[in-house]
């Protein structure tokens, strides 16, 4: 897809809306929108990955376009608002990176982007991904599997869960400035769920690097748990013993468990998870067991309550 | 003050309108149905304390504004049946086994609920000729029912907010406002009657 069909960012935000009404003028608020418009930043330029395996537990449904991909976005570091991220991600520098790799492993190290890139083949997959908030896409992502990376790390016989945290730089990620939520996003896994294939480290989508917002460089994706384990722009993973905190289940523990396994029958407190609403879609279709993905994963979780372990 | 009324119902009007020619425009975003749900829910409430702020805002010197105020008070039941119709007609698909789990299941679509049938009396009683069927004490004490349906309008933006409660707590910010206004001025005039307006407690 050519940069130069994609269309400037949506700036019809309510809040400009009620700012300017607030100041009671039409004309002001045609001010305000131009005003925003101008300052939307240019996108940055793509760059192209090189693919090595293409199709790979891959679904046949039709991807989410790559406008929605990158403007409806939840990465609170950059805004609350799903349209903040596209405008406020271009302070992020994901270039160079460094990762650390750490804990539990017997080869801990500190590795570029670029490296790490390198050392494994690209596989695109298309895997449909299941917001908390009963929304979903379908998203062909550029990446390799975690489980790679770990056998490489050589991880000790203590090694149970895996520890993932976010970039913390208030300056890169203006969101910080204000604490919605504990920074450092962090996130974990148990160390099978890590280790699983279809467990994808993403460094791209749609063929080419990572736009700012959907991570860059380096996010998980666990297209059998609910997005908000997907934590994007990590700069450390680390291998530990006990069951690491996780940023949601910190926050709202009622709310968002540790495992947060995509499941219609278990609904959040406030609305109900059986239904979802494919971005691109009018009505709601019905939401499966593991995001569609149990035939591959149910057996992790064989003799769990998943009603306890949400 | 001809141009009052007509002005007013264009700068009421105009958020729906602006949500109206998005959806034309195919500029609601990536998810159309929750971006419309939401404005036209935030803009309910918006008018429905507005509502509230006319009677202070006419002590402090805005003529006009308790004029204006049945006008307010009925677009932001407007807003509000426009915000359940699209909940009933695209977020749910009419499917009302599934509405009215979410209705009895569900704090905040409760109270959300309640608080759109807490406005449904005071939307068909809003004309003068109640005023006078009802008499204008038993009147006034009916539409003392807003205070409790701003506060379930608050309660419900404030409920369905994951993390980021900035905006939910500027409205309880403003609604404890206007009720602090209220309860002052309730004190104030049982101290001395005399200050007391032949309005009552509007």
């Amino acid at each position: 897809m050519a940069r130069d069909e994609i269309t400037p960012p949506q700036l019809y935000l309510h809040r400009r809306e009620f700012l300017a009404l607030g100041a009671g003028s039409l004309a002001s608020a045609t001010a305000v929108l131009a005003t925003a418009r101008a300052c939307a930043a240019p996108p940055p330029p793509a760059q192209k990955l090189s693919i090595a395996v293409r199709g790979k537990f891959t679904t046949e449904e039709k991807p989410t376009s790559f406008e929605d991909l990158t403007h409806y976005n939840n990465f609170y570091e950059f805004g609350t608002d799903k349209v903040d991220p596209a405008q406020n991600a271009g302070s992020l520098r994901p270039h160079p990176w460094q990762i650390s790799l750490e804990g539990e492993i017997k080869k801990p190290q500190i590795i570029d982007i670029d490296q790490l890139t390198k050392q494994f083949p690209l596989e695109e997959r298309v895997y449909r991904m299941r917001c908390v908030e009963a929304w979903s896409m379908v998203i062909p992502w550029v990446g390799f599997s975690l489980g790679n990376l770990l056998r490489r790390l050589e991880p000790t016989s203590r090694a149970k869960y895996v520890a993932f945290t976010s970039l913390h730089d208030p300056t890169q990620m203006p969101g910080q400035k204000r604490s919605v939520l504990d920074w450092p996003y962090v996130e974990g896994l148990r160390i099978d769920e890590a280790m699983h294939p279809l467990t994808l480290l993403a460094v791209g989508l749609y063929g080419q690097v990572l736009p700012h917002q959907n991570g860059a460089p380096l996010r998980l994706v666990v297209p059998w748990k609910y997005g908000f384990k997907g934590i994007k722009s990590i700069v450390k993973i680390r291998l530990v013993a006990e069951q690491p905190p996780t940023t949601w289940s910190r926050m709202a523990p009622r709310e968002y468990g540790f495992y947060a396994n995509v499941n219609p029958q278990v609904d959040h407190p406030r609305w109900s998870q059986a239904k979802e609403r494919r971005i691109g879609e009018l009505t709601k279709r019905k939401t499966l067991p593991f995001n569609g993905y149990a035939t591959e994963v149910a057996q992790l979780y064989a003799g769990m309550d998943l009603a306890h372990n949400y | 003050m001809r141009w009052l009324q007509p002005t007013a119902t264009l700068i009421l009007s105009a958020p729906a309108l602006r949500i109206g020619a998005d959806a034309l425009r195919g500029q609601l975003g990536a998810d159309p149905i929750a971006n419309a749900l939401h404005r036209l829910g935030f803009w309910a409430l918006f008018w429905l304390l507005t509502t509230l702020a006319c009677s202070p805002a006419q002590r402090l010197g805005l003529r006009g504004a308790l004029k204006l105020r049945r006008l307010v008070g009925l677009f932001s039941f407007g807003y509000a049946v426009l915000h359940f119709t699209l909940y009933l007609a695209l977020d749910q698909g009419f499917d009302l086994g599934d509405v009215y789990a979410d209705i009895s299941k569900r704090p905040f679509i409760t109270v959300g609920m309640v608080t759109l049938l807490l406005l449904v009396p005071l939307a068909i009683t809003s004309t003068s000729g109640w005023v006078r069927r009802l008499g204008s004490r038993r009147w006034q004490r009916l539409h003392q029912l807003i205070y409790l349906a701003a506060i379930g309008g608050v309660v419900h933006f404030i409920w369905r907010v994951k993390a980021d409660l900035r905006e939910p707590l500027i409205f309880a910010g403003a609604l404890a406002l206007l009720l602090f206004v209220r309860i002052f001025d309730s004190i104030s005039s049982r101290g001395g009657r005399a200050r007391s307006s032949p309005r009552g407690n509007s």
